[in-house]
Formats: structure tokens, C-alpha cells, sequence
């Protein structure tokens, strides 16, 4: 199989690496090569987050070349549109209608409301998802990365089965009936 | 069996394999989690030590004492253990003794680019470096046996992105080495008459490992098509392969000592040979030493930063790839900042009022140097802060603080502070105490009260120690009390000698902090005046929203720095704001 390339973007904690490690683990089980890897800077939270995944016969780079990645899956909109141009013509950006305001000493510009309409415009196939909503009504804000990788699944070539047995061994059990909604729940928005 | 792993988790399982029994490293980024994973294994014993140097010196008596020993930091940590490093190849190793040195690119969390491949050259010592995590397992154990073969401590160096990606691992079962036993030897051990006899025979050694890279299989070559040959190691190996997958690659696993002849004969094959490494041009020049001419590399492959997939194209085939949208749109910044709650925030906040001249270390504190905290004015190295403010004072600056958290104030904050007090040197040192080493991830150190192994231990008690060191000055606060930190650092500062402020929370996002309750603050929207002094904070739990400023109350930890900045009073506790409306 060709490589796929997807990659994962979002703002310290919002589970950027949690997610790509699911789809890492999901990719292995289903019988590929896999590399997976999170770029992040010094602090443990606030910063952006991104972290590539790649699968197929036989995966060399940990990084997709710009222009090359068939999947953005982001956390937040100002980060799907800081890393948009790693999508090839016409990718997939999935994004979550969420946003996190940067500290405003940083750059006194509005937070860019048009996000959405841009990376349309750009001609790529962008589908919204209001992740964290639905994760804040299934009883936590942090699982709307399951949320957002459910959404992920439904395009990607991997077995149901595969997934409901990478979360169950991956997510601690307490919060494993939290995830498993989540991820039903992005599954749905994704079709 | 097949797993998940990243490179540094492939690098401890590849060393629990090979049978070691002693680890010790300090935690840096990119290298912390290999002595985290090792730590997992019961038949090793692992533990941080206080520094890099004290690390590898007690590395360095264990495997002379017979185990397979295993000493882990990041490029700068070995600066730090620089003098045993360039010692102990003199005396060579007993049992398999391998230092993983992890470079950081691109300086992710580093305050330098270093390419430690150097250090090799001038300790004479051979230095592995893997390509990927699958090949990391195997070549770590490649490189114990090198080192009981060669009686030479084995270098193995990574990079950022090798030992944060995961892969594909195969991973084997654990072969007990047999403890070898230490001959008293003196000859070999001891001052400088008899490291006179051992200079020569360290020469012997490097050409006896020079004639093994010749045969070595980790230098292997990929046999392609067409005429475009290329030499390569590490990470930039993968880049290679994406951007041409059908050229003909030399692919480097052992960096120093090179193969000569190999590479002449290689290199013979082609009209140009591409030599595609990160950093510096280790390699290339090492094959201009060669007589090797017919390359191209540092002029195509920059040594600045972290090479990537494009980078490489670039330079190998002048491919372009697109670039971001921030001409067309707006991308904002996003930099880290302190997390909600962090105690460092009071302090760095007060240093910023006062106006005083503060010189850093590191930590997360170091962010302090960034709006909107704007505290700290120089940041070097480990345990530089007390030295550095020493210097400033010398200088003729009045009133200077130096400002190092506990984990690195016992790494090597603490010989300046004791020369601070022997100068009599009037500076207020803070020590920051979260009880935590925090920007690499919650590691113990001897102040925690906790090994690695999750063992307890004794805590440093920094008031009695500072006091027995002979500093008179010395007061504990709580950072979250803003009124008796601005006190205690006027207080240091207008003291004739030394003195050291103690500001003690421990971080906010240790589990048993987190797991306390809190209560947290909102904004009155009918009392703010929209001021935005609160933002000053930068504070991730307060965010503008509309015209006013809201508290994330799920992220707020109570901690009211932002309630303090409030000229009005518009913010307060939760629970109190619902009081005041009944």
C-alpha cells in the first residue's frame, strides 16, 4: 500500500499526541509500517503542537513533505490553518469549530475569525467538526481529540475492530466508555 | 514481537536486551525518557544523579567494576561530563560502557546547536548513530559488544526528531552479561606517568577500530540505479530515501571513525557524491581528509537548524515545496507560556515591577524572559544564574538576582553560590522550589524526596544547607503571595552579603497538586473597565472574549495573580462572587 500521510495539529493539551499515537497503534495492528512523530517546543502547555503519522508498505521520513499530507486533523482553527499548506491540492482538512486565543502580547492582530473560509477557498476538501462541544456534553473537554480522530477513522482504510481494540488497550479504563462515545460520536459527523 | 516505540524507548530496550545492569544520566530533552523506560525494568538499576558529570563518573566506576553501564543526557550535559569523557578512553572500560549523548537540532528545547559528533574525534572513542528506532534496538546492542571487544567506551548519539519518533520495533529478549570481574591495575587508572604509556596505545586502539569500520555492517550500502550517489547517516538517511528512493546511498552507521577506504571506493563510482548530514559537515570533512573532493554538502545542505523531508529535495534535486499562508491570511504566534497556576508567575512578575537585573537558568522560568513576564534579562547554562549575577555585581550593577530552580540549583547552582558567600558577593539568589524537575517532565531529584525507582530518599533541606554554606540571608515564601515576595527579594537585596529567597509551591501540574482542590476566580463583567492589566498574567486559563476578559474555569487554579493585576477588584473566587449576590 502507498504511504499515507496524515497530520495532527492542535495547542498543548488538547491530546495532539494522544491522538496520533492511536492512529499510530491502529496503523501497526492493521499490518502496516508506521512512523509517527510530535514536534513541540520547551513548555508543557499553551504552545502548538503538531505531530505527523505515516503508514503504508514502507515509511522512510518521519515528516510528509509540504504538499503532500492527504489528512490535517485540527484541534483548533488557527492551527489548521498554520500548517494548511502541508495539505496536497485537495486534501482533507478536518477541523475542530474551536478556537484558543494565543496570549494577545504576542501579536495584537484579531484572532482570525475566517478560517474556515480560507482553507475553502484554497480548494481543499475542509469538513467542521464542533469537537469539543461534543465532548464537553459527553462530560469532558479533553476527549474531543477522540472526537476528532472518530471523524478521521470513518475516511481511513482501517477495520472497525482494529480501532475498538487500540483504544481499549490504550485508554485507561476509566476513561475508555468516555472515549469509546467520543469516537462513535466522530465517526457519525465524519461520514 | 512488534511495537510502538520511540527512538529513545528502542535505545533502553535495546540496552535492557544487552544485559544492563547500571544507569544513571540528569534529565535533558531530548534524552530524558531513555533512563525513564530503562528505569522500568527491574533488573536495572537506574537512577538520576545529580548532574552529567557525576553521572558518568559513577558510570565510569561501574563498569570498571564489571556491569554493563549505560549514562544517557543531552548534547550539553555532556559539556558538563566533557572531563571524564576525554579521561576515561585512556584507561578504557572493563564491562560494555556506552554514553547516549542526544542532540538537539533546531534547538527545540536547547539554548544551543551543538553537533557533539566533535566530542568522538577528540576522545578517540567510536561513535554510533542509528537511523531510525527499529535499527536504534539493535545498534545499542551492537555497541556494548563493541566496547567489551574494543575495552572502549562506545558513544551513541541521537537527534531530536530520532529519539521522539515512533516506529516499528522488533524487539528480542534479555541476555544477561556475566559480571567481569576489576583487576587493580594502577598502571591503567593513575597519573600522569602511566598515561604516558597509555597515549600510544589509545592511538593503536583508534586504528584497530579504524580497520573495524571497514567491515562494519551498520556502514552499508544501498545498492540503486542511475548515477546519483549519495552518503548519508542518521535521520537525514530517511530524508535521502524519500526524496530518491532509487539513488545509490552510503549509509553511515558508525559516524567516527569513517571507513576511508570504503568511502574512496564509493566515491570513485560517481562523478559527485552527495553528502547529506545535519549540523556541521562532520562527515565531509572527515572525507576531505580522505582526499575525497568530489562532494557536495554544507554548500546545498544547510547547518543551520533541523534539516527536513523538503530541505533535503531541495538540495538534492533543487525540488520546491510550498510555503505557509501567512502572507494571505493571519497566522498568529502561538508561544508557550506558563502554565495556569505556575508558581514561577509571582516572582517573575515582581522581578518585572521591581525593574531589578535578573540573570536566568534553566527551566520553564526561562520563559520569564518573554512578554508578558519581561523578568529575566540573560539565560546560559546550567547553573550559570548565581555566577553570572556575581559577574554583573562585579561589574559595578547594584542591585542583581540571580534566579535557578531547585533541580538545577543542585545540578550545578550550588559551587557558585558557595563562591558567592566565600567572595562575599552581595547578590539575592531565588531559588525557585517546585519541588520538581518541570520542563522535561516531572523528574525526581535529590530535593524530591523520591528516586527514579519511586523510591523515597532523604530531601535536601535547602534552608539548613544554604545556611551551612555560610549564606546569613535566607527566607522562604509562597510565590502565590505576591505582598511577602516583593518583601522578601527588597529585603535580600538590601542585605550587605549574599542572600538566598526561598520561593516554595510546588507545580501545579504534579498529579497529588492537581488532584488538590481549588477554587477558581471569575470576572465581574459589571466591574471590569476592560484595562487588560489581568492579560499581563499570560495566564492560558484567562482569555479575551468580545470586549472583556473571561476565566476558563476549568483551567483556572486559583492561584489570583490575575485578581492581584485587577485595579478594580473584578475578579474573585467563584463561591465569593455567588455569596455577594445573595
Amino acid at each position: 500500500m502507498p504511504v499515507t500521510n496524515v497530520l495532527v495539529a492542535g495547542v498543548g493539551g488538547q491530546g495532539v499526541v494522544l491522538a496520533s499515537e492511536l492512529l499510530a497503534l491502529a496503523a501497526i495492528a492493521a499490518g502496516h509500517d508506521v512512523k509517527q512523530g510530535e514536534f513541540h517546543g520547551v513548555a508543557q502547555r499553551g504552545g502548538a503542537v503538531f505531530s505527523h503519522v505515516r503508514f503504508g508498505d514502507r515509511v522512510y521520513s518521519p515528516m510528509t513533505p509540504r504538499g503532500q499530507v492527504e489528512f490535517l486533523l485540527a484541534m483548533e482553527k488557527l492551527e489548521a490553518l498554520r500548517y494548511g499548506h502541508f495539505v496536497k491540492p485537495g486534501g482533507t482538512i478536518l477541523v475542530n469549530e474551536h478556537e484558543v486565543e494565543p496570549i494577545r502580547t504576542a501579536d495584537e492582530r484579531p484572532y482570525p475569525k475566517d478560517a474556515v473560509d480560507f482553507l475553502n477557498s484554497k480548494g481543499f476538501d475542509v469538513g467542521t467538526i464542533k469537537a469539543t462541544d461534543i465532548a464537553v456534553e459527553l462530560g469532558n473537554h479533553r476527549a474531543a481529540n477522540t472526537v476528532m480522530l472518530g471523524a478521521l477513522a470513518e475516511r481511513l482504510d482501517i477495520p472497525h475492530e482494529v480501532w475498538d481494540k487500540t483504544l481499549e488497550e490504550r485508554i485507561p479504563e476509566r476513561l475508555l466508555e468516555l472515549n469509546r462515545k467520543a469516537f462513535r460520536e466522530g465517526r457519525q459527523r465524519g461520514q | 514481537m512488534k511495537r510502538l516505540m520511540s527512538g529513545n524507548e528502542a535505545i533502553a530496550r535495546g540496552a535492557w536486551e544487552s544485559g544492563v545492569l547500571f544507569a544513571a544520566g540528569y534529565p535533558g530533552t531530548p534524552s530524558t525518557e531513555v533512563l525513564e523506560v530503562l528505569s522500568t525494568y527491574d533488573e536495572v538499576d537506574a537512577q538520576w544523579s545529580t548532574n552529567e558529570k557525576v553521572a558518568f563518573d559513577e558510570c565510569v566506576g561501574a563498569a570498571l567494576g564489571g556491569a554493563r553501564t549505560m549514562v544517557t543526557m543531552k548534547h550539553v550535559g555532556l559539556n558538563v561530563a566533557a572531563d571524564p569523557f576525554m579521561v576515561f578512553p585512556y584507561a578504557g572500560t572493563n564491562a560494555g560502557f556506552v554514553a547516549l549523548v542526544a542532540d538537539d537540532p533546531g534547538m527545540y528545547s536547547s539554548q544551543n546547536e551543538q553537533d557533539s559528533r566533535y566530542f568522538a574525534k577528540i576522545a578517540k572513542v567510536p561513535l554510533l548513530e542509528p537511523t531510525d528506532a527499529r535499527e536504534a534496538r539493535e545498534m545499542v546492542k551492537i555497541a556494548f559488544e563493541l566496547s567489551e571487544q574494543f575495552e572502549t567506551p562506545v558513544m551513541f548519539r541521537t537527534t531530536t526528531r530520532l529519539s521522539h519518533t515512533r516506529g516499528v520495533v522488533e524487539v528480542g529478549d534479555r541476555t544477561e552479561a556475566s559480571r567481569r570481574p576489576f583487576s587493580r591495575k594502577v598502571s591503567q587508572y593513575a597519573i600522569p606517568v602511566y598515561a604516558r604509556f597509555r597515549r600510544p596505545e589509545l592511538e593503536d586502539k583508534l586504528n584497530r577500530l579504524r580497520e573495524f569500520a571497514e567491515e562494519f555492517e551498520g556502514n552499508i550500502v544501498d545498492e540503486g540505479q542511475g548515477d546519483v550517489g549519495v552518503v548519508s547517516h542518521g535521520i537525514p538517511y530517511q530524508y535521502v530515501k524519500e526524496a530518491l528512493p532509487s539513488a545509490t546511498v552510503f549509509k553511515l552507521g558508525m559516524i567516527y571513525p569513517l571507513p576511508k577506504k570504503r568511502l574512496q571506493e564509493f566515491c570513485e563510482r560517481f562523478e559527485q557524491v552527495f553528502v547529506v548530514e545535519e549540523s556541521e559537515g562532520f562527515i565531509e570533512q572527515e572525507m576531505a581528509s580522505f582526499g575525497i573532493l568530489n562532494v557536495i554538502g554544507k554548500e546545498r545542505f544547510t547547518n543551520i537548524g533541523e534539516l527536513s523531508p523538503d530541505l533535503v529535495a531541495q538540495g538534492l534535486n533543487g525540488a520546491s515545496t510550498p510555503t505557509d499562508f501567512a502572507s494571505e491570511t493571519t497566522i498568529l504566534p502561538r508561544p508557550p507560556v506558563l502554565c495556569p497556576g505556575c508558581s514561577h508567575r509571582g516572582v517573575l512578575s515582581t522581578l518585572n515591577e521591581m525593574g531589578v537585573l535578573v540573570t536566568g537558568d534553566i527551566g520553564c522560568y526561562t520563559l520569564g524572559c518573554l512578554p508578558p513576564y519581561k523578568a529575566i534579562h540573560t539565560t546560559f547554562c546550567m547553573g550559570a544564574s548565581i555566577g553570572n549575577a556575581t559577574g554583573f555585581t562585579k561589574a559595578g550593577e547594584a542591585k542583581v538576582v540571580g534566579l535557578i530552580g531547585d533541580s538545577t540549583f543542585l545540578h550545578s547552582g550550588l559551587p557558585s553560590l558557595i563562591s558567592a558567600v566565600y567572595n562575599q558577593v552581595p547578590t539575592t539568589t531565588i531559588l525557585l522550589d517546585n519541588g520538581t524537575t518541570g520542563m522535561t517532565g516531572h523528574q525526581q531529584h535529590p530535593g524530591t524526596g523520591s528516586t527514579l525507582k519511586h523510591r523515597p530518599a532523604p530531601a535536601v533541606n535547602y534552608e539548613a544547607l544554604i545556611k551551612a554554606i555560610g549564606v546569613e540571608h535566607v527566607e522562604v515564601i509562597d510565590p502565590w503571595d505576591i505582598e511577602a515576595t516583593e518583601r522578601a527579594i527588597k529585603s535580600g537585596l538590601e542585605h550587605p552579603g549574599p542572600a538566598v529567597v526561598i520561593a516554595r509551591r510546588a507545580c501545579r501540574l504534579l498529579p497529588e497538586v492537581k488532584a488538590t482542590e481549588k477554587v477558581p476566580y471569575q470576572v465581574d463583567d459589571a466591574v471590569c473597565i476592560q484595562c487588560e492589566d489581568c492579560m499581563q498574567t499570560g495566564c492560558p486559563a484567562l482569555v479575551w472574549e468580545g470586549d472583556t476578559p473571561e476565566i476558563r474555569e476549568w483551567d483556572c487554579a486559583g492561584c489570583a495573580m490575575c485578581a492581584h493585576l485587577c485595579p478594580v477588584d473584578a475578579i474573585c473566587q467563584v463561591e465569593a462572587s455567588v455569596d455577594a449576590s445573595h
